[in-house]
């Protein structure tokens, strides 16, 4: 286990700048996830903590020993990697033993170890299965362990889910919280999946272009979202934007409006803040129906509204039809204020 | 495209390619004095007095085992220099790699009749004149840019992820190049290899300019001293070159399926 400290890291890559002075400190044991959209380099930040690339300026610490410029190898890192990165040459048993042999681990000890793992993995019927003759499953759970066999200080996973299929996700998901709560290695996660972030992850930090947007824990993220990126980005479906100035007619927002009259902003609900009903209040919000989604425990209703694009979710009984009116209710405590130039959260 | 059609357009191409050959072929089993006379085509009655004479009249034995330690030599030199910097381009960050592999390129655009005279000189000196380890440095030196690309494209293809997991799994750089990309890279190695055997073991300008003996003299160049003052053996000839043909005849069709599979791999994904 190790507390990871990135101290000013910047990286470039010839012109293109993917981390300037970057600073965070993920605790031990942790579960800490770079969360964004592609490109935002949350990989790049993973490949620095494994050794693969080296910061074009500034240092990381694994405890309180600079790990800037040690080898990969020499770190005790782990790393599972999109593409799994098996060995395609080599057994099962061999990818396991793999990073084991290269630490000179005496041969008892490492049959024991892959014995082990293979155990908790359930690869035990597979020890002699070379990588191209295993399920996309079968295929992560080899990579999981491989990485996990030895026990390292810090556990990378750059997107390790994002190559199966919805269910296997789901299932993999629970192994993986599973293991981190065994464990309790310092895990550091990189993905695009919010969902996927949420439910893994002690903390989250949320990355655009390199630069850190917010970090905290699930919880904080999703209830206090401290920008429109993040409001955005976190939260499925995601988050409606409309111009507040075109809401202050509407009596329940006029209120919470007041105290920011004269600012040009922009307001943010929730579709799973708002409920879509067909009977007339002339509280609510009235919006023609465009689309009709439903997913079986809810209903989703995107509907228009002077010519903006509003998402909300029904009762599933509730009778409603495209092309019809229909009422988009919410309340005034249930919507996010964000000032339009800066993006910036504003209580 | 019919299966006829394309049936026919395959012989032709064959043909074509084989023709030089299979009229070696012929004139090595014909009789000497139905070697200058056509028609027949084909020979009345077959002798092998041709292959009987190359390897009692001749050094032929000499030269083909000059010719493959030659070829030997420089296949092994050129593939384990070649592998160790295509792995540098392909896989490490290397600086300018664009500008190092079209300068690579670049030394192997030059006319090899260009660079006979200084070699010759440079060989002399060296006191290396006549000798195997001549041909095998100089054929490695030109060998090496059509390595280099090779290999560098075969290494290329196995992916990042799979080096980068070797390297944060305990292996050096090295040791990440030995157990991962090599075995990797198999089929890719051995195209490069028969590549460069191939070309060392026919390659004439620099083996006649530089050996002088039977001590150092490869096949081809044997084979076309051959010609004695006041006739040319074509039947002996024929027979030298059909013998000369089979060991890489051998080679490619023992290692056939691993070529093709070196030179598509990539291709098709999966």
């Amino acid at each position: 286990m190790a507390r990871i400290r990135f101290d000013s890291v910047t990286k470039r890559f010839g012109d293109v700048t993917v981390a300037q002075d970057f600073k965070l400190e993920i605790a031990h044991g942790e579960f800490f996830t770079f969360l964004g959209p592609s490109g935002c380099g949350k990989s790049t930040l993973l490949h620095l903590l494994a050794g693969i690339e080296m910061p074009t300026a500034g240092d990381i610490y694994f405890d309180d020993r600079r790990v800037t410029e040690l080898a990969p190898g020499a770190r005790d890192v782990a790393m599972v990697f999109q593409s799994y990165a098996l060995y395609p040459h080599m057994s099962v048993y061999e990818n396991l033993a793999f990073p084991l042999r290269n630490r000179r681990t005496p041969a008892a000890r490492l049959d024991e170890a892959v014995a082990q793992t293979a155990r908790t993995l359930g690869l035990g019927d597979l020890l002699d299965r070379k990588p191209r003759e295993l399920s996309g499953g079968q295929r992560q759970r080899v990579a999981l362990g491989r990485a996990l066999i030895r026990q390292p200080r810090v556990f990378l996973l750059d997107e390790p889910l994002s190559n199966l299929d919805a269910r296997l996700r789901l299932e993999m998901r629970e192994e993986l919280k599973r293991l981190h709560a065994a464990q309790r290695i310092t895990t550091v996660y990189v993905t695009h999946d919010q969902e996927e972030a949420m439910a893994l992850s002690d903390r989250i930090a949320v990355l655009q272009q390199g630069r850190i947007q917010q970090c905290g824990t699930p919880e904080e993220i999703y209830r206090a979202p401290a920008n429109r990126f993040v409001a955005e980005f976190v939260g499925n479906p995601p988050m409606n934007f409309l111009p507040a100035d075109a809401l202050r007619g509407i009596p329940p927002l006029a209120a919470r409006l007041v105290p920011s009259n004269g600012r040009d902003l922009v307001i943010g609900v929730r579709p799973t803040d708002i409920r879509v009903q067909a009977s007339a209040l002339d509280t609510a919000l009235q919006a023609k129906i465009v689309l009709l989604e439903p997913t079986g425990a809810d209903l989703w209703v995107v509907g228009e509204w002077n010519g903006q694009r509003l998402k909300g979710r029904a009762e599933t009984g509730e009778r409603l039809a495209v092309g019809e009116t229909a009422d988009f209710v919410f309340s005034g405590e249930r919507i996010y204020l964000f000032d339009r130039a800066s993006g910036a959260r504003i209580d | 495209m019919s299966r006829i059609g394309r049936f026919t357009a395959l012989a032709l191409v064959a043909l074509w390619s084989l023709a030089p050959f299979l009229w070696q072929l012929i004139t090595s089993l014909k009789p000497d004095p139905e070697i200058t006379a056509l028609p027949p085509l084909l020979p009345a009655h077959i002798t092998l007095a041709h292959y009987a004479a190359i390897f009692t009249g001749t050094p032929f034995l000499r030269l083909m085992a000059n010719s493959a330690v030659v070829a030997s030599g420089t296949t092994l030199l050129a593939v384990a220099l070649g592998a160790l910097a295509a792995f540098a381009l392909a896989k490490l960050h290397v600086r300018r790699r664009t500008l190092i592999l079209a300068l690579v390129l670049a030394v192997s655009m030059f006319p090899p009749i260009a660079t006979v005279s200084p070699l010759f000189l440079v060989i002399n000196a060296l006191g290396l004149r006549d000798t195997l380890i001549a041909l095998i440095l100089t054929y490695t030196g030109f060998a090496l840019p059509l390595a280099i690309w090779l290999l560098t494209g075969f290494f290329h293809k196995v992916p990042d992820e799979i080096y980068f997991a070797a390297r944060v799994d305990g292996c050096t750089p090295f040791e990440a190049f030995r157990r991962v990309l090599l075995p990797l890279s198999a089929p890719g190695l051995i195209t490069t290899a028969i590549l460069v055997f191939i070309l060392s073991w026919n390659e004439f300008l620099y083996a006649l300019s530089f050996t002088a003996t039977a001590a150092a003299r490869t096949l081809p160049v044997g084979i076309a001293l051959f010609p004695g003052l006041h006739e040319i053996p074509w039947g002996e000839i024929a027979a030298a070159c059909v013998a000369a043909t089979a060991p890489v005849l051998l080679l490619a069709l023992g290692f056939h399926r691993r070529i093709v599979e070196g030179l598509t791999r990539g291709a098709v994904k999966g």
